[in-house]
This record gives C-alpha cells, sequence and structure tokens, in this order.
C-alpha cells in the first residue's frame, strides 16, 4: 500500500520577487493506493499528477507531508534502494540505446547484485512474458518499434519484481490500436501478477478501463474525487469531475455492469457459400451468416446476394457480446447491428442467440431500481472500488 | 621523393616523436575533460565559467606557452614535458565543451529513467551517460587530434625534435622537398590518429549502426 499523508508540493516563484508563496502542485493529498490494485491519477495538465507519481520515489520531495509503503515513511530509506524496489514506467519507455533489449530488462537486478546469468534468464523469462519475440532479445531499442519498446520499458521495471509500480503515462506515444493491445496486456498481466500499481494518465477512458480506483486531480494539484471506474461516471461530485468525466457517462457506466441472463431469441443462420434461394427463404431481410464452428461472421442483406454468400457481402459493423460480458456490450451489439439484433456469443465465440434493444433497457431500468432501493449502493454501480480490474466483464470484441 | 627514402629513418623516428607529443596529451587531456565536462554537464553556473575559462586556454599562442611554461614547471627550455603540458591544455581547451556537450545530449527520458531505476550519479556517468556521449567525444578528440598535431610542429622553433625540424631546417635552407615532405608526413600522421580514433569509436558503439525498425 502506497499511502500519502497531507502531501504538499510547492515551488518557489520563478519571479521570486515578490516573497509570495510560490505555485502549488500538489495541495495537501491525502490518499491510499491498497495492495494489489491499480490506482490511477488523472486530470487536465498542470494538476500535479505527474508531481505526485515522482514524489513516491524521490525523485521529487514533497514540501510537507509524508509518503509511505507498506507502512515505512519514504524519507526514512536509502534513496537508490527504494527505487530499486518500485518499477518505473515512462511515456518513450526511456530505454537504453546503448544496451540490447536483453540488458534493458537485466539491468535492475544487475543493480542489486545479481550476476549477470541469473539477472539474463529472469529477463528472458519477462520479455516473452509481456509479448515479445525472444528473438528481440538481441536487438537495440532502435530496431523496436514503438510498442514494442514499451512492452521492453513494462518487462524492465518488473525484472527486479518489485511489489510496486509507478506508471506515468506509459502507453500514450503509441497509436490507438497498439495502445488498447497494450492495455489489455496489461490487465491480463496485472492479474496474474497483483502489483500495487500507481498509474498517471491526462486519458479519462484509459483511467476508467484499467483503474480499480480513480483519483481525479484538479489544476492546483487538489483530489477532487477518489472512487471507482463505476462510482465516477454514476455520481461525479461536482461540475469539474462531471465535465471532465466526459459524455456518453451513462453509457460507459454500462461497461462496468455484467450482462443479466436474459432470454435470447433463436437466430435462423446460413454459412459462407449458401445459395441466394436458401437465404431468401429464410424471409427476413438481414440473415445472419455464421463460420464453420458455429462462430458469428456478420450479417447478409438477402436482397444483396447474387448467387451465394460470399465474404465480400458481409456487414462488418456489428459487434458481437459476450454472455460472460457487460449490459455496455450487449447494448452495444444491439445497436450497431443492420437487422436492430444484437449478436450474443457464449465465452468461446460461438453464437447463443440474438437480443434486441428494447430487450436489453429493461435490464438496465431493473438495475437502476435494484439499486435505489438499496441505501447501500445510491449510485448502483456495480464494482466497489475493491473489484479487481481483471474480474470486470470482457470487453466487446468486433464482429469478424 | 628519393630524398625522402634517403631520410627514411630519420622521418620515421622524428615521427614516432611527433606522435607522441600529440597522442599522450590527448589522452592525458581527455582524462581531464572528463571530470571537467561532468562538472560542466550537472551545474549549469560551473558550465558557463568552465567553458569559458578552458576555451580561453586554447587561445594562448603555442610559442608563447612553450616559452612561459618552463619557468612555471621549473623544467628546462629544451624539455619535451613542456610541449606535453602544453599540448595537454589545448586538448582540455577543446575536450571540455564537447564532453559536457555529449552527457548533456542523453534523452531526457532515458536518464529519467536511470534515475529511476535507482543508479547513483556517478554509475549512471559511468553506466548511461558517458557510453551514449561517446559519439560526440569521439568527434571533438578527432579535432583536436588534428590540431595537436598540427600545433606540435612549431616546438621545432624551440629545438624539441619531431617533423616540424624539416619544416623549420626545409625552410632554413631553402631546400623545398624537405618541407614537403614535412608537411606530408603530419598529414599522414593526422590520418592515422583520424583512424584509430574512428575504429576505436565504432568498436564502443554498436548500437548506433542498426537498422531502424
Amino acid at each position: 500500500m502506497i499511502r500519502f499523508e497531507g502531501v504538499t508540493k510547492r515551488y518557489a516563484d520563478a519571479s521570486g520577487t515578490d516573497g509570495g508563496a510560490g505555485s502549488v502542485a500538489v495541495d495537501d493529498l491525502t490518499l491510499e493506493a491498497p495492495t494489489g490494485k491499480i490506482t490511477v491519477l488523472v486530470g487536465p495538465s498542470g494538476c500535479g499528477k505527474t508531481t505526485t507519481l515522482r514524489m513516491v520515489n524521490r525523485m521529487i520531495t514533497p514540501t510537507s507531508g509524508t509518503i509511505s509503503i507498506n507502512g515505512r515513511d519514504t524519507a526514512s530509506l536509502d534513496v537508490a534502494e527504494l527505487r530499486r524496489g518500485i518499477g518505473y514506467v515512462i511515456q518513450h519507455a526511456g530505454l537504453f540505446p546503448h544496451r540490447t533489449v536483453l540488458d534493458n530488462v537485466a539491468t535492475v537486478p544487475r543493480l542489486l547484485g545479481t550476476d549477470k546469468r541469473t539477472a539474463r534468464s529472469r529477463a528472458m523469462e519477462l520479455i516473452e512474458r509481456v509479448g515479445l519475440d525472444p528473438a528481440m532479445a538481441k536487438r537495440y531499442p532502435a530496431q523496436l518499434s514503438g510498442g514494442q519498446q514499451q512492452r521492453v520499458g513494462v518487462a524492465r521495471a518488473l525484472a527486479a519484481d518489485p511489489p510496486v509500480m509507478l506508471m506515468d503515462e506509459p502507453f500514450s506515444a503509441v497509436d490507438p490500436v497498439v495502445r488498447e493491445q497494450l492495455q489489455n496486456e496489461f490487465l491480463r498481466l496485472q492479474s496474474d501478477l497483483g502489483k500495487t500499481i500507481l498509474f498517471v494518465t491526462h486519458d479519462i477512458d484509459e483511467a476508467v478501463k484499467l483503474g480499480d480506483q480513480v483519483a481525479v486531480l484538479r489544476v492546483g494539484g487538489v483530489l477532487a474525487q477518489l472512487d471507482s471506474p463505476a462510482k465516477l461516471l454514476a455520481d461525479p461530485v461536482d461540475d469539474f469531475v462531471a465535465g471532465f468525466v466526459g459524455r456518453d457517462r451513462g453509457y460507459r457506466a454500462l461497461s462496468f455492469a455484467a450482462a443479466p441472463e436474459l432470454s435470447l431469441t433463436d437466430e435462423p443462420t446460413v454459412r459462407l457459400g449458401a445459395g441466394a434461394d436458401e437465404v431468401r427463404a429464410i424471409g427476413t431481410p438481414w440473415v445472419l451468416c455464421v463460420g464453420d464452428a458455429g462462430e458469428p461472421l456478420g450479417w447478409v442483406r438477402a436482397a444483396a446476394v447474387e448467387s451465394e454468400v460470399t465474404r465480400s457481402v458481409l456487414h462488418r459493423g456489428g459487434t458481437v457480446a459476450s454472455t460472460t460480458g457487460s449490459l455496455r456490450a450487449l447494448l452495444d451489439a444491439a445497436l450497431s447491428s443492420p437487422s436492430g439484433r444484437g449478436v450474443v456469443a457464449d465465452a468461446d465465440g460461438r453464437l447463443v442467440g440474438t437480443i434486441r434493444a428494447a430487450e436489453v433497457i429493461p435490464a438496465i431500468e431493473a438495475r437502476r431500481d435494484a439499486a435505489s432501493s438499496g441505501a447501500a449502493a445510491p449510485s448502483g454501480a456495480g464494482t466497489g472500488a475493491t473489484t479487481s480490474a481483471a474480474d470486470r466483464p470482457a470487453e466487446e470484441a468486433t464482429a469478424r | 621523393m628519393t630524398w625522402a627514402l634517403d631520410h627514411i629513418g630519420d622521418i620515421m623516428f622524428r615521427a614516432g616523436q611527433h606522435a607522441w607529443l600529440a597522442g599522450l596529451p590527448l589522452v592525458l587531456g581527455l582524462v581531464i575533460a572528463l571530470p571537467l565536462g561532468w562538472l560542466a554537464a550537472r551545474r549549469p553556473r560551473l558550465r558557463a565559467v568552465l567553458l569559458t575559462t578552458t576555451g580561453l586556454l586554447y587561445t594562448i599562442p603555442s610559442l608563447a606557452l612553450f616559452i612561459l611554461l618552463p619557468p612555471l614547471l621549473g623544467t628546462k627550455i629544451l624539455d619535451p614535458v613542456n610541449v606535453i603540458v602544453a599540448m595537454t591544455v589545448y586538448t582540455v581547451a577543446l575536450l571540455t565543451r564537447t564532453v559536457a556537450d555529449g552527457l548533456s545530449s542523453v534523452d531526457g527520458s532515458t536518464r529519467q529513467a536511470a534515475i529511476a531505476m535507482g543508479y547513483g550519479s556517478f554509475a549512471r556517468f559511468r553506466a548511461v551517460d558517458l557510453p551514449l556521449a561517446v559519439p560526440v567525444i569521439a568527434a571533438g578528440l578527432r579535432v583536436a587530434a588534428v590540431s595537436n598535431v598540427s600545433i606540435v610542429s612549431v616546438a621545432s622553433l624551440i629545438g624539441i625534435s619531431q617533423l616540424g625540424y624539416f619544416l623549420t631546417d626545409g625552410y632554413a635552407r631553402s631546400f623545398p622537398t624537405e618541407v614537403w615532405v614535412g608537411i606530408v608526413a603530419c598529414l599522414l600522421l593526422a590520418l592515422v590518429f583520424d583512424l584509430v580514433i574512428q575504429v576505436v569509436s565504432r568498436f564502443l558503439t554498436p548500437w548506433t549502426r542498426v537498422v531502424a525498425a
């Protein structure tokens, strides 16, 4: 557990002539990042989130207040020792250009006195663990893409198996597709490792996706709200948080609500290669096409089939919800489907049935009614601050 | 050409002396410039003072330095130590800025990561900043090497034996061939220095030649 107690960071004024108090970067922050959980610090630029992070490993010294890790005041520890016990990942990875990937990852174990062989074999394990080809180990950072460098950065931070990790916008410098991959793998890794993580981002969507709890900071380093992502979306404390959390929050909050068991409608299907007559015989304007294993491939407009169903006539817009997914994925599947019937698959990706938006809405209403009758959970949030991100409903998959 | 071949022994001997007088100060100068450059890179205020002072040293005429040094060092005027010290002064003058620039050129996120991983300041200098500064330092060394080879020849005016002897002797005897031999020999020696520095630098920086992803 990382604990901030009344932590303030004040910088002397740059002009410095008026004898003023200077600018405050972090203002009397009290916060706990629980063991084994991801705590995300989010806020606009100037909210002191990076300053807060860097005070933990004493790259910045607080003006007042104390920061403790598992009950030990960080100010009382040897600074090099403290830092070697904390994994640190930053935006541009900050790899050592003159060292191979393997030696980059082996850095902290080597600093801790582990012999070269052991450090390297441990590094090799981590390179594979973060999803890199072992052949990359001999390369230099300049030979890697941004996403690969970031994976190396994560592997390097994990190399000495530190209980605590500090991550400063680690996924901000890569393109959105790679970012999402990295985020998903990061959550998978964290569900195995259970590190105590303090994560800084300016991206509220990332904060809500990754955080077990999210701390929203306002300019001047004041903590505006500390809550679970679901609570944050459902019940922002003030206009600032509401504005920062952004639009669509009612919809986005459904990400944290597991899909209830709803009765699905059986959907008649065709296979690839089915003739035009077979498709039209079903009698609906849109017909669902499935693959050999029963996995949904996409919708076909019956009138558009000339001789047989081919991949090129498949409509790709619809998302597929999972029975183990979230209400949001379920509603999205219905909304994105050209037929209005949302495709639902089981955990193995096989078609189970379809559902209309009008059938999902009552489930959402019922959830709200249940929540407002229970005084303990006025927000109706499905998950509390202590639920791990890994326990969340799975993300929606796109129909292929 | 015949003259050069007839005197090849003498030329090689003086080239060896020349290499010693220019090369040893290069090493000594680098050893002194490394800590000075490190200080300059760490302390912005000290940087201005250090770089101005060392930069000014380079403006002292070499002949003046060769003559001024003996009373300062308590050496005889013909002692080669005077030349070694003078050339070291020039090398320091050229390299301090280069070392400071090289160490400051290390990418901000790389430096930040090194600090956050628990490198102490000396360990970081040795393991991260210095290896990354090698290409910049090597470039500065090449300039200093050529400069040293050229300036050492002036020492023949005070009677220190090296390739410059052929220049003064040839001039005194109105014998242009000998002057040309001296010039070409200096040039070749400078090229050898340059080549050695490049080879060592390449050996130390395999990462600079990889093909980007």
